[in-house]
């Protein structure tokens, strides 16, 4: 069932044995590691070369302070053309949650790299216009971390 | 026909009255909410208005989309803090005399989401007149505040309003922000009296409304 998916992680392989940090096939999906500081040229490789035309979804995770790395970014990777899905997975540490961009790749992702630096404070580096996107600009924290109290820090002023 | 005759032969050319009771008479009979729908209260509200339930028997159906033609603001459901400046600029931009209900428990105290996303309880951006419990109210209850509304106005001096109409006028109206008021000397004892009371309820916002127009 996902052999043809297998075949993609090889030509990423095969591309540069550094990009393919660990690959997971579970209930019918592959997960591929990267890397976080080649998950834009890897991006780029299977945008132009393995026809994953399209970024279905972008979305942070925050595993708990307790583990690290903490965070991870996923992106949901789906082609027009052949209609097949991939996942790529980039492991962060909470020290610096940093990671390139990829609006490059795909412009769509402007938007998704802007909420998951609103609710989970990875920072996409180079990307052209960072600021939160969901929760109000002078919002303190970021809201979906699992430290975060699910009231807020303090009283909230309205003013 | 028939009223006018039994008018004219009844009463005299002239009444004399209080000018509070025409005043408010006119006021109560024509209340134009803006529409305002925030969450699943809004549909009720929508219902309210509509044939079953039939808002216009009270005078208050016609909803306005424009916050400058409208005296009631209906807050139907959530405020999330977002929306929270949005929400005082609307109520700014009405003209008095306005009057504010807030429909239903979200909307009232921030219902269940008690949470960083949602104002707990419209009555912390602007005053609120009438309260709606329930989840969403009935359209039978948001007719029941609106009566309600009505009684209050009737009830009303038009002398009450002259303060308010100048406190109102120093709004800042920066887009994006609340408007940063001097505070009249009960608000400001208000928020001495919530700054005291921090430990026992630490998460509300101290208010500066919660004085003002208790009738």
């Amino acid at each position: 069932m996902t052999e043809k998916l297998h075949e993609y992680v090889e030509m990423l392989r095969v591309r540069n044995a550094d990009w393919v940090a660990d690959v997971k096939d579970a209930f019918g999906e592959v997960t591929v590691t990267v890397p976080a500081e080649s998950i834009e040229r890897a991006c780029h490789y299977l945008r132009d070369e393995a026809q994953f035309d399209m970024l279905a979804d972008l979305c942070g995770c925050d595993r708990g302070p307790e583990d690290d790395p903490r965070f991870e970014v996923n992106y949901h990777l789906f082609s027009t053309i052949h209609y097949n899905r991939l996942r790529l997975k980039v492991l962060l540490s909470e020290d610096s949650p940093r990671v390139p961009t990829v609006t490059g790749v795909w412009k769509t992702a402007d938007w998704h790299e802007r909420e998951t630096f609103d609710l989970f404070g990875v920072i996409f580096e180079d990307h052209p216009d960072l600021r939160r996107i969901l929760l109000p600009s002078d919002f303190d924290g970021h809201a979906l971390r699992k430290d975060y109290p699910l009231r807020g820090y303090e009283p909230y002023s309205m003013n | 026909m028939g009223l006018e005759n039994n008018l004219l032969e009844s009463l005299p050319d002239v009444l004399t009255v209080r000018l509070d009771a025409v005043i408010n008479w006119a006021r109560k009979s024509s209340l134009w909410p803006a529409t305002f729908g925030l969450a699943c209260c809004a549909i009720e509200m929508m219902n309210t208005v509509s044939a079953r339930n039939d808002l216009s028997r009270f005078g208050a159906e016609t909803f306005r989309a424009s916050p400058r033609q409208a005296d009631v603001m209906i807050v139907s459901g959530r405020v999330s803090r977002k929306m929270a400046p949005v929400l005082r600029r609307i109520y700014d931009q009405m003209p008095e005399p306005k009057w504010v209900i807030s429909m239903g428990a979200c909307a009232t105290s921030g219902g269940v989401f008690d949470n960083y996303a949602i104002v707990q309880g419209v009555d912390k951006i602007v005053p609120v007149d009438v309260y709606v419990p329930g989840c969403p109210p009935r359209p039978e209850m948001l007719v029941h505040a609106i009566m309600m509304l009505q009684d209050k106005i009737m009830n009303e001096s038009v002398k009450d309003r002259r303060d308010t109409i100048e406190s109102e006028s120093r709004q800042s109206l920066v887009p994006g922000t609340l408007p940063i008021t001097e505070g009249t000397a009960a608000e400001k004892l208000t928020e001495a009296e919530v700054a005291q009371d921090q430990v026992s309820r630490p998460y509300t916002i101290p208010s500066r409304h919660e004085k003002r127009r208790s009738s």
